[in-house]
């Protein structure tokens, strides 16, 4: 079956949102920024400006874009079929994503994928991630 | 302090109806106060502590005692979602332990089927402020895909299958079809689970509950109240509670949050999962099922899928009797929120009130959780121990 891209919606002002618009801004410029503590050196996710392990304060790094599938489901019932899923991220938390470019039949977990930015309707473009 | 035995569930009262295109969410939610309150043998006026979550409408407990006309020294609201009501239930016991009340009332109602809600379907965006819509939303999580994402990982690290999975609905079939209420009566088959459309991979329409309207209502006391009233005595032996999030991103989504509001519960009763005659298990979804029956100690980490094959959760067949009312696969699941429900059956088979066909014979020990929220993301379980006195 071929792969056919949903509409991906957005919801939040990333420009009045200061906590997160470094990582939106990167995505609009192509770079995938991922926060780091300056205190305990761990990579978190979703985005915080206190680290979630340590309450440290945060900074941002260029991320790899690698990661594995840790796990998906293929939501069927929808207008346009479509992989929702978390990957485990080289730097080694794990993101909420979904799975483009791809038989979505052919998914599997542990699978290399790297990431792809997918145009969003009224927001930033929007990390998302390919089979390697 | 241990909160054993400080309280007692003498009201219960689910509401029969699964449609209510004809009632307000707060007209509900009174209906289900009055039949838990005739129940028990109390009235309106014997009520001093008003507990809600979310499903209440407006104010929650400020919109529904103005609407109820009660006079309560306490009211509650934590909401955590379908696991609210045996949170609820933990904080009655500690409101009547502080001497904050000594009637709790607590109530759910919804009305998402006249509402024409796509529940399971359907992406809800929630609000900018929450701090993790924007890194969830644009993915598209509705409440189906979520579970099923927790199904995928379980089935690859512990071999779990489709078809045991179908177990557990054939089961919720078996007894739902002596229940005149349900609105699945339809016994069901592994086959029949399992050749359902797909939903969200793995789980097919038969893997997820209905989409009801309805409520429930429950009344605890204080023993002193509670040995003074005609109904059989059900003592609340141990409760626990506990969210399970993320983790900033050290995920795993193999376990719920009974792993963490099983044990204080256990602990409180002075009891073991093989001691509980009856379980009322939180079935948004087959997969939730499956998981809480490991958290909780009915089976090892793993070993569920082996556990709910072949009947084991059938009434009259299997070790562990599970949802004898069909639960929310078979029978309602109103406002989205199960919690309750879960509790009034325990309390139906504790009091021996379940249907003939379904009942436990000699049923003094039961257990009924919840969990509320979603399994994928951030949810809360809920465990309430009951003993029949």
């Amino acid at each position: 079956m071929a792969y056919v891209q949903r509409k991906v919606q957005f919801v939040g002002a990333p420009d009045s949102n200061p906590e997160t618009k470094p990582f939106w801004d990167g995505c609009a410029a192509g770079k995938f920024l991922l926060p780091r503590c300056k205190s305990c050196g761990k990579v978190h996710w979703y985005p915080r400006g206190l680290c979630p392990f340590c309450f440290g304060e945060c900074e941002w790094v260029e991320g790899s874009g690698k990661g594995k599938i840790y796990t998906y489901s293929v939501m069927t019932r929808a207008e346009t079929p479509y992989a929702i899923g978390y990957v485990t991220l080289e730097e080694g938390p794990s993101m909420m994503t979904n799975f483009v470019d791809c038989d979505l039949s052919a998914l599997k977990i542990g699978q290399d994928v790297k990431l792809k930015f997918v145009p969003s309707e009224g927001g930033p473009p929007i990390p998302m991630f390919v089979p390697v | 302090m241990s909160l054993k035995g400080v309280g007692y569930i003498v009201g219960a009262y689910e509401h029969p109806t699964r449609k209510a295109s004809d009632k307000s969410v707060a007209l509900l939610h009174a209906e289900c106060a009055k039949g838990a309150l005739e129940d028990a043998g109390l009235t309106k006026d014997d009520v001093d502590g008003y507990f809600c979550a979310g499903d209440a409408p407006g104010l929650g407990p400020l919109s529904m005692v103005d609407y109820m006309n009660l006079k309560c020294r306490h009211v509650d609201s934590t909401d955590v979602g379908g696991s609210s009501y045996q949170v609820a239930v933990g904080h009655a016991l500690e409101s009547i332990a502080a001497g904050r009340c000594s009637v709790a009332l607590i109530t759910l109602a919804g009305r998402p089927r006249s509402e024409g809600q796509a529940t399971g379907t359907a992406t809800r965006a929630g609000s900018p402020s929450q701090p993790e819509v924007q890194f969830e939303f644009p993915y598209a999580p509705a409440t189906a895909n979520m579970y099923a994402m927790c199904a995928t990982r379980h089935m690859y690290q512990y071999g779990t299958t489709s078809e045991q999975l179908a177990w557990i609905k054939v089961a919720a079939s078996h007894h739902a079809q002596h229940n005149p209420h349900a609105m699945l009566r339809n016994v069901v088959t592994v086959e029949d689970v399992v050749s359902s459309p797909m939903v969200a991979s793995p789980l097919h329409r038969l893997d997820c509950c209905v989409i009801s309207d309805g409520g429930g209502a429950l009344i605890v006391t204080k023993p002193e109240i509670a040995k003074s009233l005609k109904r059989p005595l059900v003592k609340v032996i141990g409760v626990g509670e506990s969210p399970k999030h993320q983790a900033g991103g050290e995920i795993d989504l193999t376990y719920s949050g009974a792993r963490w509001s099983g044990p204080p519960a256990w602990e409180m009763a002075g009891i073991k999962p093989s001691d509980i005659k009856y379980a009322s298990i939180y079935d948004s979804f087959t997969i939730t099922v499956l998981m809480q029956l490991e958290d909780l100690g009915f089976c090892e980490k793993g070993q569920g899928g082996k556990f709910v094959a072949d009947g084991n959760l059938i009434a009259g067949v299997g070790k562990l009797p599970f949802n004898t009312d069909g639960g929310g696969l078979c029978s309602n699941h109103p406002a989205n929120r199960g919690g309750i429900t879960k509790i009034i059956e325990a309390v139906r088979q504790l009091r021996g009130e379940a249907h003939p066909a379904v009942q436990v014979r000699n049923c003094d020990l039961a257990l009924a959780h919840g969990t509320g929220g979603s399994l994928g993301t951030r949810h809360c379980g809920s465990t309430a121990i009951l003993e029949r006195e």
